[in-house]
């Protein structure tokens, strides 16, 4: 049985790598698919007795290629396909088709994958479930159950959106430098929103929990491609930073810790110090992006082992500089979070004042301005203020957690 | 005499495992850690994080590369572990052992666990 988890584990690994290059040969999603599926069952007959190929994912796709050439020949579809001469005996042939797929495939073949399912026509939803049906392997009833909708209600989402990536004619050819950039930052968006699916599902699902692992094994992988991109660093030191937070991050009912009221020796150290390794290589590089800014503000409160230790004049510079490269109010409003420690509660209000009209429907920026208020001592006006924000609540353990402050302000009254 | 013995296997595959899968490797790991230890002959033990946190240090031309060390006519001929407070700081220390020890690379690679095992002395 031990063997068998071994080959398990070897299937899901090899998975991006080897449905891309199907991808790439057969143009077609749901043939590579099939392709792949065909590929696995082989290989757990093959690999018990066999042993496992030097490499798993070109094994695969081989194998994986034979056996679609079969099942289209037999539906006498038109597809440019490869020379059959070159694949019939698969020993002989191994260590030459190792060698041809070399890295450089992989990635353009990978990104492609990732690419194709992160389509910009594509509403997000569809983009993170095509994306872990075809590039995770998760099956349409894991994805269903973690996105609370029914099984058929998922399979119509994901073969429309099949229908829609198929139709929209994508390029085939290896993506040129430019285009490249555009994709990998395209991609990485896309793992960044499987990881917040995961990230925000709370502590009562741990279906969509799995996503965070999933969408950090994307970054892995990602990574291991293209070994010098700083904000690939960024983005997977973001996730293992905030992921290692997890066992911290809710109380026994379920409801939400806020960082400061963490316990901080519940936090993960193993992926807390990649996280750390990966944002001081990235910063050598000197190209800051918006992952790395926010993986440094994450690395920041890492380096606290108690919150009062924490560098609030460093994360009010990371905010700063995150400004520059994504201005945004929310941006603006999480500095004047570290403002306030550093300068005081006046100074944050003056800050976040001028967004009162464009962050009005937003409930964390009535909550902050509260606390903003109430340290001032203007009772009246945070009273108002929390009102407003648990009225805008999303969350019954959001309300709640207001409603304290509420109860605070009455105390001292 | 002393032995290195180092631990190969597909990176890929190590890191797609589940926690579960992890823990229970690392438990049948355990168990020989502990009998190997109690007769005094187990020494530090280390695991490292992923290649990825890899920084490599090229003797030739003062090179700094992201990812791990590789070139095929070159094998590893031992390593240092070094207590240092930035990558900045480990380049520093790998650049002067570049001075002294003419070609090849140096890798820092971060450490995910160190188990100090029983005192090290040379026999």
């Amino acid at each position: 049985m031990a063997d068998m988890a071994w080959i398990d584990a070897a299937l899901v690994s090899a998975r991006p790598q080897a449905v891309a290059a199907l991808l790439r040969y057969f143009r077609d999603l749901d043939l590579a698919e099939e392709a792949f599926q065909d590929a696995c069952l082989r290989a757990l007959k093959n690999w018990p007795g066999n042993g496992p190929p030097r490499d798993p994912a070109a094994w695969l796709i081989m194998v994986g290629r034979n056996a679609a050439i079969d099942v289209t020949r037999r539906r006498a579809k038109q597809a440019p396909l490869p020379d059959e001469d070159q694949l019939s005996d698969l020993s002989d042939t191994e260590a030459e088709v190792v060698q041809k797929l070399d890295e450089a495939d992989y990635r353009d073949d990978v990104l492609r994958l990732l690419f194709i399912c992160c389509h910009p026509d594509l509403p997000q939803i569809q983009q993170i479930a095509l994306a872990l049906r075809i590039v995770s392997g998760l099956s349409v009833k894991q994805i269903a159950r973690a996105f609370l909708v029914g099984e058929s209600a998922m399979e119509q989402r994901i073969t429309r959106a099949k229908g829609k990536v198929a139709g929209a004619g994508v390029p085939f050819e290896a993506p040129d430098a430019v285009e490249r950039g555009e994709r990998l930052a395209a991609v990485a968006a896309m793992i960044y929103l499987v990881f917040n699916e995961g990230y925000s599902a709370g502590s009562d699902n741990d279906e969509r929990a799995a996503f965070c692992d999933e969408a950090i094994r994307l970054a892995r992988l990602l990574l291991r491609m293209y070994p010098a991109e700083p904000e690939i660093m960024g983005l997977l030191a973001l996730m293992l930073l905030q992921h290692s937070r997890i066992a911290a991050r809710y109380d026994k009912a379920g409801n939400a810790i806020l960082l400061e009221d963490q316990d901080r020796s519940q936090w993960k150290r193993a992926p807390m110090q990649e996280g750390l390794a990966l944002i001081e290589k990235g910063m050598r590089l000197r190209r800051p992006g918006p992952y790395q800014i926010q993986a440094a503000i994450a690395g920041v409160h890492a380096h606290a082992s108690v919150a009062s230790e924490t560098d609030w004049v460093e994360i009010e510079g990371l905010y700063r500089a995150l400004e520059v490269h994504t201005p945004s109010p929310v941006v603006t409003l999480n500095r004047s979070v570290a403002l306030s420690k550093t300068e005081g509660p006046e100074a944050a209000l003056a800050l976040i004042d001028p967004l009162a009209d464009r962050l009005d429907g937003y409930f964390y920026f009535h909550g902050v301005r509260g606390s903003y208020l109430k340290e001032l001592g203007r009772s009246k006006e945070a009273r108002e203020a929390f009102n407003r924000a648990i009225a805008l609540a999303n969350t019954p353990s959001e309300a709640a957690h207001i409603r304290q402050h509420l109860d605070s302000l009455s105390a001292h009254k | 005499m002393l032995y290195a013995l180092l631990c190969y296997n597909d990176e890929a595959t190590v890191f797609a495992w589940s926690k579960e899968e992890d823990d229970a490797v690392m438990g049948r790991l355990d168990v020989v850690h502990q009998k190997w230890e109690k007769s005094g002959k187990l020494k530090p033990s280390l695991r490292l994080l992923p290649t990825s946190a890899a920084t490599t240090l090229r003797k030739k031309d003062d090179a700094v590369l992201d990812g791990p060390y590789a070139e095929t006519k070159e094998q590893l001929l031992g390593f240092y572990i070094i207590d240092v407070e930035s990558l900045e700081e480990g380049l520093e220390f790998a650049r002067e052992l570049t001075v002294a020890n003419p070609g090849g690379a140096y890798e820092l690679r971060p450490i995910m666990l160190y188990n100090p095992g029983s005192p090290v002395e040379q026999r």
